[in-house]
């Protein structure tokens, strides 16, 4: 399989972008855009189409299952992991570029700490003793899978690094925090949520179905809303 | 006190980070990525604890006796004590933050995993690891709003800076703008195991590259147990690494069996351990497939079968594994097995701590996987995230308890413009060059013939051209383990020799590597004896 990799690179916060383009070659038909990352940052004698070297691309990868959210990038134009992006499935040229919504470090790594900083804004914890019990178990379960990746927030219209509203990564982490709050807790958490989640959404959607940790989102709004806007009783997540 | 420092923010680093600023104590914990990327999320089976909510009598002691066994009576007894005394502590107060276990009737359900006879194995369906992490990540942000935690991701660990043989403090590389600065204070390490001595070839992440325990190595740190390396009996190759196929997968019924060359399914190792039969530790399990799968006639590879599993087990307990396996290997468990293979999963060596993870070096401490702490010869399915959190706990304690007193050091971080040696990566060519002399003499099966061989191929590496410090160090950490290999002359938990196939009691010892000059020397240290106050712990 041979697969032109189109990059936009970058050497550093403050230096200006450029493409480049390289042909990577390989046997292996589950080859993912990770893979490819990985190998020619291996050899380092990679050369691109105008025979310059490629030298590192920088990247950020760590389980290369798809279960950490460390190499999000846009690929083809979609904010996805590239460690669960098969190439045969992307065609003959792959366009890589860094998340637009978070500021470049280098190549196709973002700063995406505002994610956890907005997490921090949400106070997003227990302040005493709780326990995920049967009934609120499965959202607790589907909250806690979410990798912090920063896909969906790539996606939504209403959020900007900064804004007040702080989209779907922190609304599904919210839901599990919602769920099992103590009493003398629920005031501070539902009022946090409707201000930096349920107010600011413009309910587009755009964030549904573009998760690689495939979570049911629509399943934990749905939940939390009832809990924090509605002051209704939960429902179950799937 | 001042700050304490805490290199890795996975489970361990997390637990230290939160015992010390439950005492009120301040942190500074760096990560190379934010701990929503730490190995620890890979995690998939579950925690040991004997709760006994299963009916079963499960005691402490029982958990003590298999973890001990478990790991070929190598670890330190009394280290096993505190950990398996914990342990039920330690569930509890997951349970606290709200982890959802599967329950039942508001009781933790635990499930069977390998080298132990009781359910003692709390869960949350097959992402125990993730789902655990995302609890202790918030309980954590509690503290670094209130301040006392300051968390650093993207930062790496460059050096420890050591005075008068007293380690005061780390060197931090910031990866995002380069700047370099030092943090006074004790350091707990927390850096993972040592996956990146083998990059592709076992089933961690990619940050847990091996550098820091190859520096603090250099640096005077002693190792244990280096040569000891678990392979996971169930892994599946996917495109740049291995993927685990979790115990649970057998704990919950699945069945190991090879295709005899007569056609029939050959379920060795029910054959084999009629008690334990698929649950037997990881060892026995990969070193058996390894085996079968020469055996003349027998055929192709080793399946694991989950076919008979119910229904109410894939919805509920397994469901993360069936979607992966469907995703990698176009291959639905429910309805066809699935071919496994040993993989490389844990490192149970590491650096050298004594049951309070102190390290050789005075304000040096050590947990989680980076350290030979608690799993001797080989660790049990279910004692990792125990292990890391119990370990980083107990760390933090030593601290808290008076163990190191820090006085006049520097709140702020200094930052610094010199050359640093130890800011140099390594050559992604040669670290798999290195891997490559390793694999050929630290696999399954192991021999004094593939051992002396691999450690001249590593010299002749050596001689080739100059290398940097970081490259340097590699070279050594790989001689430790090859070394601790070649003079353990016996076979005990994950070292197997062929040449020497029996356990022998005079190496029922601690393997030492220490760097004197230059060299790599290999010791055995007695192993403590079980203290008369932690006999009684049912």
């Amino acid at each position: 399989m041979k697969i032109t990799l189109d990059l936009l690179r970058r050497e550093s916060a403050h230096s200006k972008p450029y493409r480049q383009k390289i042909v990577f070659e390989t046997n292996d038909g589950n080859a993912t855009v990770a893979t490819a990352l990985t190998q020619i940052n291996a050899s380092r004698s990679y050369l691109d189409t105008d025979c310059r070297p490629v030298g590192e691309v920088r990247w950020e990868c760590s389980c290369l299952q798809k279960k950490c959210g460390a190499c999000a990038m846009l690929i083809n134009g979609t904010p996805r992991l590239a460690c669960d992006s098969k190439l045969r499935e992307l065609g003959d040229t792959v366009k890589l570029e860094p998340l637009k919504k978070f500021p470049v470090i280098a190549d196709l790594i973002v700063d995406r700490s505002i994610m956890l900083e907005n997490l921090k804004t949400m106070r997003l914890w227990f302040n005493e003793r709780t326990k995920a019990d049967e009934t609120i178990g499965a959202i607790a379960y589907e909250a806690s899978r979410c990798l912090q990746c920063g896909c969906c927030l790539e996606v939504c219209p209403n959020f900007y690094c900064g804004s007040d509203f702080l989209g779907t990564a922190a609304i599904v982490p919210a839901s599990r925090i919602i769920a099992a709050a103590p009493d003398e807790q629920k005031k501070e958490i539902f009022r946090e949520y409707k201000r930096h989640s349920y107010e600011g959404c413009g309910k587009s959607l755009a964030c549904r179905n573009i998760c690689p940790a495939g979570i049911d989102i629509d399943s934990l709004l749905v939940n939390s809303n009832a809990a924090a806007i509605w002051k209704r009783k939960r429902r179950k997540a799937k | 006190m001042s700050r304490i420092n805490i290199i890795g923010a996975g489970l361990a680093g997390l637990s230290a980070a939160i015992t010390l600023a439950e005492s009120g104590t301040e942190c500074n914990l760096f990560s190379l990525q934010p701990s929503e990327r730490a190995q620890s999320v890979l995690a998939e089976g579950g925690i040991n604890g004997a709760l006994n909510t299963m009916g079963e009598d499960d005691t402490v002691a029982e958990h003590y006796n298999d973890t001990l066994r478990g790991g070929v009576f190598m670890a330190d007894p009394n280290a096993v004590h505190n950990l398996t005394s914990g342990a039920p502590g330690i569930i509890r107060w997951l349970e606290g933050l709200g982890v959802p276990f599967n329950m039942s009737g508001g009781e933790l359900i635990l499930r069977n995993f390998g080298g132990q006879k009781k359910k003692r194995t709390a869960y949350a369906r097959s992402s125990t690891g993730k789902i655990i992490m995302s609890a202790v990540i918030d309980e954590a942000r509690k503290y670094e709003v209130s301040g006392l935690i300051r968390r650093y991701p993207h930062h790496e660990f460059l050096r420890l800076i050591i005075k008068d043989g007293e380690c005061v403090g780390v060197r931090i590389r910031d990866c995002y703008n380069g700047r370099i600065a030092d943090f006074s204070g004790p350091v707990i390490l927390c850096s993972g195991g040592m996956n990146g001595v083998f990059p592709g070839k076992t089933t961690g992440t990619t940050q847990n590259s091996g550098d820091v325990t190859a520096t603090v190595f250099a640096q005077g740190s002693l190792l244990g147990n280096p040569e000891m390396v678990q392979y996971h009996p169930t892994t599946i190759g996917i495109s740049g690494k291995r993927c685990l196929v979790t115990e649970a997968a057998r704990g919950e019924g699945g069945r190991l069996w090879i295709m005899r060359k007569s056609d029939e399914p050959w379920y060795f190792m029910e054959e084999k351990y009629p008690e334990l039969k698929n649950l037997m530790p990881r060892d026995v399990v990969a070193r058996e497939m390894f085996f079968v799968r020469r055996q003349e006639d027998c055929v192709g590879e080793v399946y694991l079968d989950m076919t008979e599993l119910p229904e109410d087990t894939w919805k509920n307990k397994l469901s993360d594994l069936r979607e992966e396996l469907i995703k990698y290997l176009d291959i639905d468990p429910k309805y066809a097995p699935v071919p496994v293979h040993e993989g490389i999963h844990y490192f149970m060596g590491g650096i050298d701590t004594d049951e309070l993870h102190r390290t050789n070096i005075r304000g040096l401490y050590a947990a989680g996987e980076c350290t030979c702490q608690y799993h001797g010869a080989n660790r049990l399915g279910g004692n990792s995230m125990l292990g890391a959190l119990f370990g980083g706990k107990k760390a933090a304690h030593t601290i808290l308890s008076g163990d190191y007193e820090t006085i006049g050091c520097d709140d702020e971080p200094r930052y610094i413009d010199e050359y640093e040696p130890f800011a140099q990566e390594a050559s992604p060519e040669l670290v798999e060059r290195i891997s490559n002399i390793l694999l050929s003499g630290l696999g399954i099966v192991r021999s004094e013939e593939m051992l002396t061989k691999a450690l001249s191929k590593l010299s002749a590496l050596e001689k080739e051209r100059e290398y940097n410090q970081r490259e340097l160090n590699r070279f050594r950490l790989a001689q430790a383990m090859l070394r601790g290999a070649l003079e353990r002359r016996e076979s005990r938990g994950a070292h197997y020799r062929e040449d020497y196939p029996e356990r022998d009691e005079r190496f029922r010892r601690a393997t030492v590597a220490q760097l004197k000059g230059g060299e790599v020397c290999i010791s055995f240290r007695e192993l403590p004896e079980r203290r008369a106050e932690n006999e009684d712990n049912t």
